[in-house]
């Protein structure tokens, strides 16, 4: 116990720190996948045959490829090949090319859970938004897609739950974040190797478990009442 | 593409919409092209598209070395974990639907704490222990803990199905095999779990491709899977993009044809069901 305790003073702040970065990477790339997959979706479900074969193929493309490639090729091709430069901060850069890395996987998802939701959408809805003269894009901002998203609660909270745990994946793109962390942790304390992991794992529980209560609850208040 | 669904959004087209979706169609065609011809462009700028950096994958040496064993060790980690993690996601699934109240709870903090946790987090501590511990051959560590990560995740997921799967059946069912004299154990094994798992064929289809995509991660802990040994190959070669292009080609292709096999299990158990 004292062991474990001397950890907490040794690594406390950089735990907090690289936690923290892992939920700045969530914020951000949430915010950005949310814009690119909601484009995607409305390209999925237009009417222009050519924007409908780019987001097909967007999602097949990138949600078949793992996750893993997609960070890695960030940092080794973008990073490495074409010298990317987001920002003058080396860090700071890496942190930027994860958030694009990761904001490219999960629009994919987000896309899909989009769709979905506007399946939950009856046909009867689009019918009288086209009755009352509206065309594609103004019916589907003024009457579809504010249904859809309410219908698409709980698939949309569980791209957000998989890109909090994805997060951790930035570690191969060079992110200082807490998996990257825990693995120096062990490796140097490997006496105390089960509870350093168990600390890791809590912090996650302890976000992941209430957004899936929280998006379980709103799903069912923001329910369109049928 | 389904169609139902497009006929949500809009109706069968008149002239002048017909002529209105031809010109942006017609742009959009432009701007795809426009993309396309600035990567190329980029990527021939910048010498990516030079032939030897390419030729590399004309190589049996470089298929034969380093591709083939990479992807056999995927598709073998990639097996296993699909077993074990049925096994896993059965023996907890039923922990799950269990009336005995210790073995119920037991099994929903198991299975809650590692749907929670990233598979990541569990592969690096499996890894470093493993090998430090002395269980498993320090080499095939990296082995172990993609394994059992993929398993401990995978599985939990899965017995989060078979419970959801088995309260979507009519409790009629659990009733009828009640009534003919069945435990409510037996009833669960013998006509719920059977019925649910149907059912659920196309989601467990689905969890198969995480698995694949998530044998991935064991890049990150060392495991001579395909994407470490295309990385390998890239940086002998100095052709990283090819060959990450390369890894990503084929686990898209694999992953694509698991999730046709899924649609088409779905669309066939839909026609069979009654309902």
């Amino acid at each position: 116990m004292e062991g474990y305790l001397s950890l907490w003073d040794e690594y406390g702040a950089r735990i907090m720190e690289s936690f923290w970065a892992n939920l700045q990477l969530t914020f951000w790339a949430f915010i950005a996948c949310a814009v690119l997959g909601t484009i995607l979706a409305i390209m999925r479900i237009s009417p222009i045959p050519s924007l409908r074969a780019f987001g097909t193929a967007y999602v097949n493309i990138f949600r078949n490829t793992p996750l893993t490639i997609i960070i890695a090729f960030g940092v080794f091709v973008l990073f490495g090949v074409f010298k990317l430069q987001l920002s003058e901060d080396f860090q700071f850069n890496f942190f930027l090319i994860a958030i694009i890395g990761l904001t490219i996987y999960h629009a994919s998802f987000f896309c899909e859970a989009i769709r979905s939701g506007v399946n939950t959408v009856p046909l009867g809805q689009a019918e009288a938004a086209r009755a009352i003269g509206l065309g594609f894009l103004p019916a589907a901002r003024m009457v579809i897609l504010p249904q859809a998203f309410r219908g698409a609660i709980v698939p949309m909270g569980n791209v957000l739950i998989a890109l909090i745990k994805n997060t951790t994946v930035a570690v191969a793109g060079s992110v200082a974040e807490i998996s990257g962390l825990m693995k120096t942790m062990i490796e140097l304390r490997a006496d105390q190797g089960i509870l350093i992991f168990l600390t890791v794992a809590m912090m996650f529980v302890v976000i992941v478990v209430p957004i899936g209560l929280l998006i379980t609850s709103l799903s069912k208040k923001l329910a369109v009442a049928r | 593409m389904s169609a139902p669904q497009q006929s949500v959004l809009f109706d069968a087209p008149g002239p002048k919409a017909r002529r209105r979706i031809l010109i942006i169609n017609i742009l959009g065609v432009l701007a795809l092209i426009g993309l396309l011809v600035y990567l190329v462009i980029g990527l021939k700028g910048a010498g990516e598209l030079a032939p030897a950096k390419w030729n590399v994958f004309l190589k049996g040496s470089s298929w034969e070395s380093y591709i083939l064993p990479g992807l056999y060790k995927t598709l073998q980690a990639a097996a296993i974990s699909i077993v074990t993690s049925l096994l896993f996601g059965f023996i907890f699934g039923m922990g799950r639907l269990s009336h005995t109240k210790v073995i119920n709870w037991a099994s929903t903090v198991v299975v809650e704490f590692f749907r929670a946790v990233p598979v990541l987090l569990m592969m690096l501590f499996l890894w470093i222990m493993l090998a430090n511990s002395g269980i498993v051959n320090a080499q095939d560590s990296p082995f172990y803990a993609v394994v059992i990560g993929l398993t401990l995740y995978n599985g939990s997921v899965i017995a989060e199905l078979i419970r959801s799967g088995v309260h979507g059946l009519p409790k009629g069912q659990r009733e009828a095999g009640i009534a003919i004299g069945l435990t409510r154990s037996q009833s669960l094994r013998l006509i719920e779990i059977p019925q649910a798992l149907t059912a659920m064929l196309p989601a467990l289809i689905s969890q198969f491709i995480v698995i694949l995509k998530d044998s991935a991660l064991g890049y990150i802990i060392n495991f001579n899977e395909l994407l470490f040994n295309a990385k390998l190959l890239g940086t002998g070669n100095s052709n990283m993009l090819q060959a990450l292009v390369i890894a990503a080609a084929i686990f898209i292709i694999l992953n694509f044809a698991l999730s046709k096999l899924a649609s088409y299990v779905s669309s066939r158990l839909s026609s069979r069901s009654a309902d």
